[in-house]
């Protein structure tokens, strides 16, 4: 508890001190390259009908959203006196994001990943160390994303007083969830400007895809307050609807503790978590952000999912319509706008481009050579 | 006075410190699970923590880890476990050392439906109780989030007993204490289970500070592997904890002709030493 208390007391702090405010904007701007474009699609909108808004997130430097968190988190650690940083990674952006605001910043990184996610992501590996990371390989487990959080943790109880744990999502234990979300609400307060600017209204409908939830989260969280604005998280579906088959755990989980929080999770009637699967690394987890549990609970945010053939096929379209590549997570996203194109008829629309697709190249070409099918998930949703 | 509290009073009228093993529930299998705790306590362990396996267990070193992965292959649970254990009649009481999650999802299932769910909490510290439990450690459970589990188990006679770091700030250790009931937890060190640790003078702090706001025996645990390290933790504490040692030994010979004299022997050598404990000086 101690390193969690001391971590909230100096984000508590951090918040209300306007040079690290200044510091981090700085950095945001001239490092990342924010603010980020919210792009008009232009053909999706003509064929859908509607007026659709891709918040350009791949624009970002390290190519995510994920270096939102990792800078000011890393800014955090740096006030705090930590030199060194231990991250997890499922897909490796995070990894990414934080091996390089450690080069930037002077920190030793280290991240954990699961052997499984090392193999389908291996650029991302070889960027992490490059950039001067060590990247440990964790084989226990399902050697997944949660067991890296696991070794993470351990890392960090064992090292506690030289060292900050960069968590790289919504996760996690108290104050975790809520800085990472603050972390990444810049995401949601410009594209709120954004959209008043270029439409003189608010948009009718929010879409991310939601992996741990940062980047929805990020993106939805600014415009909590607006009544109007409808919000659809949509999950791994997976290739199937069994437990071990999809990350969707609004529709198979319930509720339960890991990793020090409180919120939906996949598990078997024993309460052990059960494992999960995504073609897109980064949303195969078994358990949710406790906020997205929250606002699931509270009916704020509609959950659905999207199968990994739609996000294969949703890809490719997006591809071919607009000409953006996106990472294979974001695109569970736009999958849910092709799965019933008529109901977004008419309306204002912003989706989260949480990622580009280059780290998934290789992903791609398989299933492509393979000829993925294109099942539906079965949502009713 | 709880079994677990009774347990300790003897250690203390005889003279000599708290011998606590670990195991996990279910590794290799039940059988061998039961067959391990009777060598125990045959052995003179006082009290016996049985360890409920947790796909993750992220307070957990490696040996721990591997332990509980063998055993949920095997599908052993929380549920099985109690029901099997509930034929055993151990002289030592046991401490039920689970995570969370387990515990909130069996309690969950056996709620009955118009009564309140405290219900399924309550059925759970009755089995327990009659399987032999005198206590229960959940180590994700913080003593914020405890209320509810504290009230149910203590009705049932069942001990809370908490964990202590070395981090643990002196201005949280009474709200840790104030929860704790037949002894205290003391983590020899930051970190995991497992790895071996060194205890130096600052455990002794840790303890003073301890026994400056509570009269509860405390026993030391994680990385006391060698019968060295249980004399050195018997200076300073009123009892020792070990557990990857024991997991370890119990794995490497289990399944081997006359496995139960091998590990009898081991087991004899901690026990030795907690006897021995006393009288000698920490090399801290």
């Amino acid at each position: 508890m101690a390193p969690l208390q001391e971590l909230e007391a100096a984000y508590i702090r951090c918040c209300g001190d306007t040079t690290f405010r200044e510091e981090l904007d700085a950095l945001l701007r001239e490092y990342v390259g924010r603010p980020t474009p919210l792009t008009f699609a232009a053909r999706l909108s003509r064929e859908l009908a509607a007026r659709i808004y891709f918040k350009r997130e791949d624009l970002c430097h390290t190519g995510a959203h994920k270096i939102n968190n990792a800078l000011g988190q890393a800014l955090l650690a740096r006030r705090m006196g930590k030199r060194r940083i231990v991250a997890e990674t499922g897909a490796g952006q995070h990894g990414v994001a934080a091996a390089t605001v450690c080069a930037l910043l002077g920190l030793e990184c280290c991240v954990y990943m699961g052997v499984e996610d090392m193999a389908r992501q291996e650029l991302n590996v070889f960027r992490m160390r490059l950039l001067g990371a060590d990247v440990v390989p964790v084989r226990s487990g399902s050697r997944t994303l949660k067991d890296a959080i696991n070794e993470t943790m351990r890392d960090w109880v064992s090292n506690v007083e030289q060292t900050h744990y960069l968590l790289g999502s919504v996760l996690g234990p108290h104050p975790y969830p809520r800085m990472v979300r603050d972390f990444q609400s810049v995401i949601g307060r410009e594209a709120r400007a954004q959209i008043l600017e270029k439409e003189a209204r608010l948009p009718d409908v929010l879409i991310a895809c939601v992996g741990g939830g940062s980047n929805s989260l990020g993106l939805f969280y600014p415009f909590l307050g607006d009544d109007a604005v409808a919000m659809v998280g949509v999950e791994a579906g997976g290739r199937g609807s069994g437990l071990g088959e999809h990350a969707a755990r609004f529709r198979g989980g319930s509720p339960g503790v890991l990793h020090g929080c409180y919120t939906y999770l996949l598990q078997d009637t024993d309460g052990q978590i059960a494992p999960t699967h995504s073609i897109s690394a980064g949303l195969d987890y078994a358990a949710v952000g406790p906020e997205h549990a929250l606002l699931h609970d509270a009916g704020r945010i509609r959950f659905t999912a999207a199968s990994d053939g739609e996000a294969l096929r949703a890809c490719r379209i997006l591809a071919e319509t607009e000409g953006l590549i996106s990472a294979l997570e974001s695109a569970h996203a736009v999958a849910e706008l092709l799965k019933d194109p008529a109901s977004w008829r008419g309306r204002l629309i912003i989706v989260n481009l949480s990622g580009r697709g280059d780290k998934d190249m290789s992903t791609l070409r398989e299933e492509i050579e393979k000829g993925a099918p294109e099942r539906p998930s079965g949502d009713e949703g | 006075m709880s079994r677990i509290g009774e347990a300790f009073e003897r250690c203390r009228a005889e003279g000599r410190k708290a011998f606590i093993p670990f195991l996990a529930a279910g590794d290799p299998d039940l059988p061998a699970t039961a067959a391990a705790l009777q060598i125990l306590d045959r052995a003179g362990a006082d009290v016996i923590e049985l360890g409920i396996p947790f796909s993750d267990p992220i307070a957990d070193g490696p040996i721990i880890q591997a332990s509980y992965q063998r055993a949920l292959e095997g599908s052993v649970s929380l549920e099985k476990t109690l029901a099997y254990l509930g034929h055993l009649r151990l002289r030592a009481p046991l401490l039920l050392f689970t995570y969370l999650n387990p515990l909130l999802q069996l309690g969950r299932r056996w709620s009955e439906p118009d009564l309140p769910a405290e219900s399924g909490l309550h059925r759970l510290a009755r089995e327990a109780a009659q399987a032999g439990v005198g206590g229960v450690l959940v180590s994700d459970l913080t003593p914020e989030e405890a209320a509810r589990y504290r009230d149910v188990f203590q009705s049932h006679a069942l001990d809370t007993v908490f964990l202590v770091a070395p981090t643990t700030t002196e201005i949280r250790l009474p709200k840790i204490l104030s929860c704790c009931s037949g002894f205290v937890y003391l983590i020899a060190r930051t970190g995991v289970t497992g790895r071996q640790t060194v205890l130096t003078r600052s455990i002794e702090n840790h303890i003073d500070a301890i026994r400056r706001h509570c009269s509860l025996p405390v026993a030391i645990g994680f990385g006391m592997r060698t019968p060295d390290d249980v004399r050195r933790g018997c200076a300073v504490a009123d009892g020792v904890v070990v557990g990857s040692a024991i997991v370890e030994a119990l794995h490497r010979c289990v399944g081997r002709q006359n496995w139960e004299l091998e590990f009898a022997r081991t087991i004899g050598e901690f026990v030795e030493a907690t006897r021995n404990g006393g009288s000698r000086r920490h090399s801290g």
